[in-house]
């Protein structure tokens, strides 16, 4: 043992322990508040109370706005890989004329076009035709954004699927639909699962626009109730705070967990936001 | 869709199709069938992405406003919201603070850290890095909501975690010091995107390059410099566009700071919501959009021509 080395896991296990304290410590308390019966600021050992998640479950606002969160979530996904499937699947495997210019252009718009850019228009755009606290306008705007990355992701899977099975069945008589339904769907199954999870988890933090386009706070999502939790009158409401802020974060926890566990967590590339 | 019922296609032509017109298509799709696949995403994105993109250059030469005439009847005003943009000092102040941010936090702090994690756990398996890995991730993929509350309860002056551990009682993060606290928030929310590539990059670097070098007694930091970083160019390159992109356009700052104190924290995004949605001045808010979607265009056009050159 060297003193080089020994200096080395030194360290070494300083900088762990560094970063585990940085990046641990803004989370303890989310784990701890929601447990204890009068949270403040610090964080405290819990006395295990389940008052709090009482006081959810009573709040006008708490459980149904999970279930706005759920309906955006699940029904933008829904969409997004529908309509993404389609896409690229004739992208992939038709020679349409300025294919390539379209991929490269879909690419750059939904890189360009963000919330914070399209704010205005938008928010303009769903008072003109009526889709202000409508949560399908909502649905059909966040689909809109994300369509593009998600065909571009997509058209990747599809492009190194065989096509022969395709050109069998279609011998066997099937249509263009049945075709994508009964022999491509289950090629592709995980580029569409992971398009499914990206979207879902894309929409269940969004604040942006949900807190522009939404005002009737009984179709509000968890990301424009926590918010509203926490400047209600200047005074904010620690206990229901932290609960259901736990509440809303429990469930992309269990999904990261269950996509990491199946499918390795490998998300590269214009994912988030 | 009138697809789904058409009678099964007859191969049409020569079965190799490899000559005539559009017969190799898998699965016959034609041209026309195609489009029609096409079609409903291209509608969606084309009514909610590219729409919008065009209207607020449109808006943005208007003096449209959320209330009063130039409600009714907005009037073309050519540049005029550019010039007041420019000549605003408010404008102004948001833009060297959204420097700072995207500088800050995102090509010091996230790089930094996500690098060091990365080289720091390169040869490591087992529970530890999927610790630190697993926290780091965490970080990122909580709502934006809930972990911004956090860093506020965390911050706070009084009875705040931080001031508690770093024994500085009564240290204003939020008050005195707002870029500071978001610079700090957006690298610890951040981090784990830069820290996965890094990670991907470092396993693409030839252990036997790092042995000579090794070998022939070069220092950690000489490693890094001769061997490491030449090769892990493009990942820098890449990974500073995204994330310098991302940063540019990130709205978690207001659930910080709300812009404030007196706007000492209002990043550009937070300046457009507040100038347009809570002033309700339009066609500002939207000329400053146009500013900013044309940096992103520049930003943007980088990174594809960096993933263009690569392939």
């Amino acid at each position: 043992m060297t003193p080089r080395f020994v200096l080395g896991r030194i360290g070494f296990y300083t900088l762990i322990a560094v970063l585990l304290a940085f990046f641990t410590i803004p989370l303890l308390w989310l784990v701890t508040a929601p447990f204890t019966s009068d949270p403040t600021y610090e964080v405290r050992m819990p006395d295990f109370t389940w008052e709090n998640f009482r006081a959810v479950l009573e709040h006008p606002y708490a459980l149904p706005s999970l279930w706005n969160s759920l309906v955006l979530s699940v029904g933008t996904a829904l969409l997004v890989v529908l309509m993404a499937a389609l896409a690229a699947y004739a992208l992939s495997r038709v020679r349409l004329p300025g294919r390539d210019a379209l991929l490269y252009a879909l690419l750059l718009l939904s890189s360009i076009i963000t919330g914070t850019a399209a704010m205005v228009p938008l928010f303009q755009l769903a008072v003109e035709l009526n889709l202000i606290d409508s949560q399908l306008g909502l649905i059909l705007i966040l689909t809109g954004g994300l369509l593009p990355a998600a065909i571009f992701m997509l058209k990747d899977f599809m492009d190194s699927t065989p096509k022969s099975y395709e050109e069998s069945a279609r011998v066997f008589g099937a249509s263009p639909l049945q075709i994508v339904r009964h022999v491509v769907v289950p090629l592709v199954r995980p580029g569409l699962a992971t398009i499914a999870v990206w979207s879902i988890a894309n929409v269940w933090g969004n604040f942006l626009m949900p807190y522009l386009l939404l005002s009737d706070v009984e179709k509000q999502p968890a990301a424009v109730i926590t918010y509203t939790l926490y400047t209600e009158g200047g005074q904010a409401n620690l206990r229901m705070l932290s609960t259901f802020g736990l509440l809303y974060s429990v469930p992309v926890v269990l999904m990261y967990l269950f996509v990491s566990k199946k499918y390795g967590f490998r998300f590269h590339g214009g994912i988030k936001r | 869709m009138a697809q789904a019922i058409s009678p099964p296609e007859v191969i049409d032509g020569d079965p190799s199709g490899r000559r005539g017109g559009y017969s190799s298509d898998a699965a016959g799709l034609g041209r026309l069938r195609a489009g029609a696949f096409v079609a409903p995403a291209l509608l969606l994105i084309a009514a909610f992405l590219v729409f919008p993109a065009l209207w607020v250059l449109y808006l943005g030469l208007t003096n449209y406003r959320l209330t009063g005439a130039a409600a009714a009847e907005p009037q073309f005003v050519g540049l005029d919201n550019f010039l007041d943009a420019v000549a605003n000092p408010t404008f102004w102040n948001s833009t060297w603070l959204t420097v700072q941010f995207v500088l800050g936090s995102a090509v010091i702090g996230q790089v930094v850290l996500g690098f060091t994690i990365a080289w720091a756990l390169r040869d490591r398996r087992g529970p530890l890095k999927r610790l630190v890995e697993g926290l780091v991730i965490l970080a990122w993929i909580l709502p934006s909501a809930v972990v911004s509350f956090l860093w506020v309860a965390l911050l706070d002056r009084d009875g705040g975690t931080l001031n508690a551990l770093l024994g500085i009682p009564g240290f204003a993060w939020l008050l005195d010091h707002p870029m500071l606290s978001i610079i700090i928030f957006n690298t610890w929310r951040g981090t784990a995107f830069s820290m996965m590539l890094y990670g991907a990059a470092l396993g693409n670097v030839p252990p036997s390059h790092l042995e000579s070098a090794r070998l022939a007694g070069a220092s950690g930091w000489q490693q890094l410099r001769d061997v490491v970083f030449p090769h892990i160019r493009g990942h820098i390159l890449t990974n500073l566009l995204l994330i310098s992109l991302w940063t540019f356009n990130d709205f978690s700052p207001f659930l910080l700071t709300a812009g404030g104190p007196d706007g000492r924290s209002e990043v550009l995004a937070v300046h457009v919501y507040k100038v347009a949605l809570q002033s309700g001045e339009l066609g500002y808010g939207a000329a400053v959009s146009t500013i900013i979607l044309l940096i992103n265009l520049v930003v943007a056009v980088f990174y594809l021509r960096l993933l263009r050159s690569k392939k």
